[in-house]
């Protein structure tokens, strides 16, 4: 048995497309226990979702894997082929995505679309699958399980679809969720009663979830262990305490900075991070992060700074932390 | 459902009624009439013929009269054809031509419909070029050519089909593929391009996702939302070809109902260009009300009202 759930290493995966290679990941580690929760933060196109994906082989088309390893629950996914890939897909691994409006297919009914994934990886027959069905639509809290699983997805309302897409997720007890910016679609109070019932769910089937969101909010509550990304790369990563009480990579501490806060004066403005997000065709040399960094230094336009770590949890790459460690003496 | 059908039929009379009252006036204001011909008919003989089918009667007297008459189901002499009634000119013809038709739809939507996802799915590699020219070709080039192409070499180089009439199987392929080669490239451009919009929608990662395997993804989550634009097509595309076409007919010694539309036209039969018309109409009204419901059973999400 594998140490990890879900143990990445040093993956690289670029898209190859008609302007150029795009290294999308560039050396992303990260390893997930079992029943632990993850969230990877990070702006639109840091590689968040590509490395979710990636682990269930749904790389998109000019997208390959160049390098590491991805092992998930005593799977090599870098040696599977398309075919046992389909066997994990939807059984041992499941995944939610941010618009539950269009994620359903509209012209079969909710009891089609659950049954189906549960005849596909289970030898249940056409009764009992349906019966599993409504016992999904119980456990993630929709009413009247039975006359739902007859209509179709325009019939129900937004919040009503992501417990639909959750009940498809979990139809055969994954051992990993992953959740690809589950809330964002919704409005608040909803929401909220999403994310109570994945975390309900959670412990409830004892399944690990990687979250992916750009909402620090929810990752503070909901998660054990944060990946900061940036530019295809995890510039640092710790537990949620040691994300939001010792930031050590000036991304994150600008990330932090932009939430806004209950206790903040009045008048009081949120720091926004300046710049725009690096051009991923033409990656800067040293820290991608460095045109945007307040405390650039002239090495970090130079060279990628190398792992300063702090602890067995936590890590960062930023040459700042570096320094630090230079000054203190503790060279590694 | 009941107040839908009432609905529908409600609204098929009136379209039918508009569609015969446009065709009759302006049939009447194109210059020229029935009985005029390079042999000039003597004046008494042209009073006699015009007085026998009421064609000396005020024109909204003759339009009262037909409509009367359509009414209860006569609509009457063919003016030209000797002793043949519309209906019996439109009975003996119309089944020749939906024969035919009806198998060059059935072929375009066989070939349009795989060829079109083929294309879809091999988006920008050579097959989908190679598809896009066929369907553009099919689109720009003229019946009358693809009808004369065919006859060159398959029946007058190769000397494998016939070149007219349909006394066998033989007989009906080259008229269906020169029918269906337009609908074809049609349905292909439509199915490839709807095919390319499903492919990119969410639910199709959800799909994947769920560990389907590539069969099932395209045919049960693709096809279904994908041949929605081609239904569309295919209810004004079946009354049009149906009926069917003067030039196929023509150049096939085909005899049916396709070559009375241009022709009754241009010899002024009234009561044929009427009577076809109203005909087409009726088939084209009961085409959309096909596809309407075939629409509702494909999309639930269509509401039939």
């Amino acid at each position: 048995m594998a140490e990890y759930l879900v143990d990445i290493k040093n993956e690289r995966l670029s898209f190859f497309t008609p302007a150029g290679e795009v290294k999308a990941l560039n050396d992303v580690s990260i390893h997930l226990s079992e029943g632990e929760v993850l969230g990877i933060v990070g702006e639109s196109g840091s590689g968040k979702s590509v490395t979710a994906y990636s682990l269930m082989g749904l790389t998109a088309h000019p997208g390959k894997l160049i390098g590491g390893t991805l092992e998930f629950n005593g799977h090599y996914i870098n040696d599977m082929t398309e075919k046992d890939m389909r066997k994990i897909r939807g059984n041992e691994v499941s995944l939610i995505f941010q618009d539950p409006m269009t994620s359903l297919n509209p012209v079969y009914t909710i009891g089609n679309q659950i049954e189906e994934v549960i005849l596909l990886h289970t030898d249940k027959n056409k009764k009992q699958a349906h019966e599993r069905a409504k016992e999904l639509l119980e456990l993630v809290g929709i009413n009247e399980p039975e006359k739902r699983l007859k209509q179709y997805p325009h019939e129900l309302s937004g919040g009503m679809r992501q417990r639909v897409m959750i009940a498809i997720a979990l139809a055969c007890e994954p051992k990993l969720l992953i959740a690809d910016e589950p809330t964002t679609a919704l409005d608040v109070t909803i929401q909220a009663q999403i994310l109570e019932l994945m975390m309900e769910l959670k412990d409830k089937l004892g399944m690990a979830i990687i979250m992916i969101t750009h909402d620090l909010g929810i990752v503070a509550s909901m998660c054990e262990k944060i990946a900061v990304m940036y530019a295809g790369k995890i510039v640092e990563y710790g537990t949620t305490d040691e994300i939001f009480y010792e930031p050590k990579h000036e991304y994150t501490k600008g990330l932090l900075k932009s939430i806004p806060r209950l206790d903040a004066e009045e008048h009081e403005r949120l720091v926004p991070i300046e710049g725009t997000p690096v051009d991923m065709l033409n990656p800067p040399k040293g820290c991608p992060f460095a045109p945007r960094c307040d405390s650039c230094m002239k090495i970090c336009l130079r060279e990628m700074p190398p792992v300063t770590e702090f602890g067995d949890t936590h890590y960062t790459q930023c040459w700042l932390n570096q320094k630090a460690q230079f000054e203190g003496g503790k060279v590694q | 459902m009941a107040k839908y059908v009432v609905k529908r039929i409600a609204m098929a009379i009136v379209t039918i009624w508009a569609v015969a009252t446009l065709t009759f006036f302006l049939m009447n204001m194109v210059p020229g009439g029935p009985f005029l011909s390079e042999k000039a008919v003597s004046p008494q003989a042209m009073a006699a013929l015009e007085a026998k089918y009421g064609l000396d009667k005020p024109l909204s007297e003759q339009y009262v009269t037909y409509m009367t008459d359509a009414l209860h189901g006569d609509f009457g002499d063919s003016l030209k054809q000797r002793g043949r009634t519309v209906m019996s000119i439109i009975q003996t013809k119309f089944p020749v031509s939906a024969k035919v038709g009806g198998m060059s739809i059935l072929v375009a939507f066989c070939v349009g419909v795989p060829l079109g996802c083929v294309a879809a799915l091999n988006r920008g590699k050579f097959l989908d070029n190679l598809i896009s020219v066929i369907a553009t070709c099919g689109i720009a080039v003229p019946s009358f050519v693809v009808c004369t192409v065919l006859m060159y070499f398959l029946g007058v180089n190769l000397k494998l089909l016939p070149t007219f009439g349909l006394t066998s199987w033989k007989h009906y392929v080259m008229p269906v593929m020169a029918l269906s080669f337009y609908p074809m490239a049609y349905i292909m451009r439509l199915m490839r391009s709807s095919m390319l919009d499903v492919l990119g929608q969410d639910y199709m990662r959800t799909a994947r996702a769920k560990g389907l395997g590539q069969f099932k993804i395209l045919f049960k989550h693709a096809l279904r939302n994908a041949i929605l634009p081609v239904i569309t097509y295919l209810g004004p595309l079946t009354a049009y070809t149906l009926v069917g076409s003067f030039i196929v007919e023509k150049i096939f010694t085909i005899p049916g109902l396709g070559g009375e539309f241009v022709g009754s036209i241009t010899s002024r039969d009234y009561t044929v260009i009427m009577g076809t018309t109203i005909f087409l109409a009726a088939l084209m009204v009961v085409m959309n009300v096909i596809v309407d419901i075939l629409y509702k059973i494909v999309d639930p999400r269509i509401k039939l009202n």
